[in-house]
Order: C-alpha cells, then sequence, then structure tokens
C-alpha cells in the first residue's frame, strides 16, 4: 500500500478498479481526480480501461455475427 | 467450445423482464461452468498475481511499436472473439463474478446474493477475475511471456 503523496501513479493504479467501480470514498475519489488530471501517463490508463470495459461489455453481449450464428446452428445440442 | 461461451454470454440480452432472473442466471453460469474440471487452471487461486493493473496496457502500447498512441488504437489491438475465449479461461469461481458485475451490470450486493457468497469474496474474486482476464488478453493478443 502506497499514497498519492509517497508514489501517486502506483497509487492511482492502484486504486483504479475501484474509482472505476465508483466505490472509493469521497476523498480518495478527489485524490485519484486530482493525479488523472495532472497525469498524462496514468490518464491514458484511465481511459484504456474506460474502453477495456466497454469492450469487454460490447464482446460479450453483441449481437451475433451471421457466421457465427450458422455455427451455431449448425451444433446438433441446443445450450440454452 | 468457443461457440458455447460465445451464445452464453450473447444471451445476457435475452433475458426478459417479469421471468425468474435467478432461474435464468443460473442457467447461464451453469452453462459457463460446463468446462469445470477438465480445463487446466492455469492460475490456482493461491498464486500471486504480480502484475500490477497498468500492465495490460503497457504490454498493448509495446507491442503497437509506436510512442505514445492513442488508446484507441490499443483497445484496438483486442478482438471480439480473444474476449470470448479469454473469458471462458478464466476459472469459473471468478468468471462468475465478472461475467454478474462487469457484465450483467449487477451490483456487488447482488452478486453476493445471487453467488450466495459475502460481499468480500465477490470483491475479491473480482479483482482478481479481471486480472486474470486481462493476463489471458494480453497472452492471446500478442504472445505468452
Amino acid at each position: 500500500m502506497t499514497s498519492f503523496s509517497i508514489d501517486p501513479c502506483a497509487k492511482c493504479e492502484e486504486v483504479m478498479q475501484p474509482y472505476l467501480d465508483g466505490t472509493l470514498t469521497d476523498a480518495e475519489i478527489a485524490d485519484a481526480q486530482a493525479h488523472l488530471d495532472l497525469c498524462a501517463y496514468c490518464a491514458k490508463r484511465y481511459r484504456f480501461e474506460v474502453e477495456l470495459r466497454r469492450f469487454v461489455r460490447q464482446a460479450a453481449v453483441e449481437e451475433i455475427p451471421p457466421q457465427l450464428k450458422q455455427r451455431l446452428a449448425q451444433l446438433r445440442t441446443p445450450l440454452l | 467450445m468457443q461457440e458455447t461461451y460465445a451464445r452464453a454470454f450473447r444471451s445476457w440480452r435475452s433475458f426478459r423482464p417479469g421471468t425468474n432472473l435467478r432461474a435464468w442466471l443460473l442457467r447461464i453460469l451453469t452453462n459457463l461452468n460446463i468446462d469445470r474440471g477438465r480445463k487446466i487452471q492455469r492460475t490456482p487461486d493461491s498464486q500471486p498475481l504480480e502484475e500490477g493493473d497498468y500492465f495490460l496496457y503497457n504490454k498493448l502500447e509495446e507491442s503497437v511499436g509506436t510512442e505514445s498512441p492513442d488508446e484507441e488504437r490499443v483497445v484496438e489491438r483486442l478482438s471480439q472473439d480473444g474476449v470470448v475465449s479469454a473469458l471462458s479461461a478464466v476459472p469459473h469461481n471468478f468468471r462468475d463474478v465478472v461475467v454478474l458485475v462487469d457484465i450483467g451490470d449487477f451490483s456487488y450486493a447482488d452478486a453476493a446474493q445471487i453467488l450466495d457468497i459475502p460481499i468480500g469474496t465477490v470483491m475479491s474474486r473480482l479483482h482478481r477475475g479481471r486480472r486474470i482476464l486481462k493476463t489471458q488478453l494480453a497472452d492471446e493478443t500478442v504472445g505468452a511471456k
């Protein structure tokens, strides 16, 4: 465990997921936001994490592409 | 096997309000877990995860080959099929939580109730599950370490 005053980027990395989950305290959120406003390195990784979450969700719920649908139709046993 | 997962994950949107949510969810999770016992669990619960949270970005950025690429370009390195197969490689205990919270959009408390585990366990499995998912994505996208 580190802190924003000792190693801000390491701390930011540590709190990134809870920050995205909205589970930090108001004070922790303020610290993370202040760091993200200043640090391009972490801000870039923050935006990537946001994109990644969106991407994972999309990949999992996206409409089935026609080719995959065809392959699924060829499966004999209904899965669901 | 991949089609099975693709279908199971994509069936989230087929849920109709008013039907039995719990029964429907349990069916999905059961389908997700059909490989239980068959798949080699490459990341056992006790193994420490040494990588930090930024490692997937760092690894992908490295593989893009340009200095400071846009994060959109970095995320484009991932494929949708890769996500499904990476999810299928996450041990089921961890995957269930990732699916419920990150894909199903359930709160920690809801996930705890659905899986009948303490909320602290939801949080620790979510943390670990996301980390394993990232490791899998890194392996699939830029090759194993």
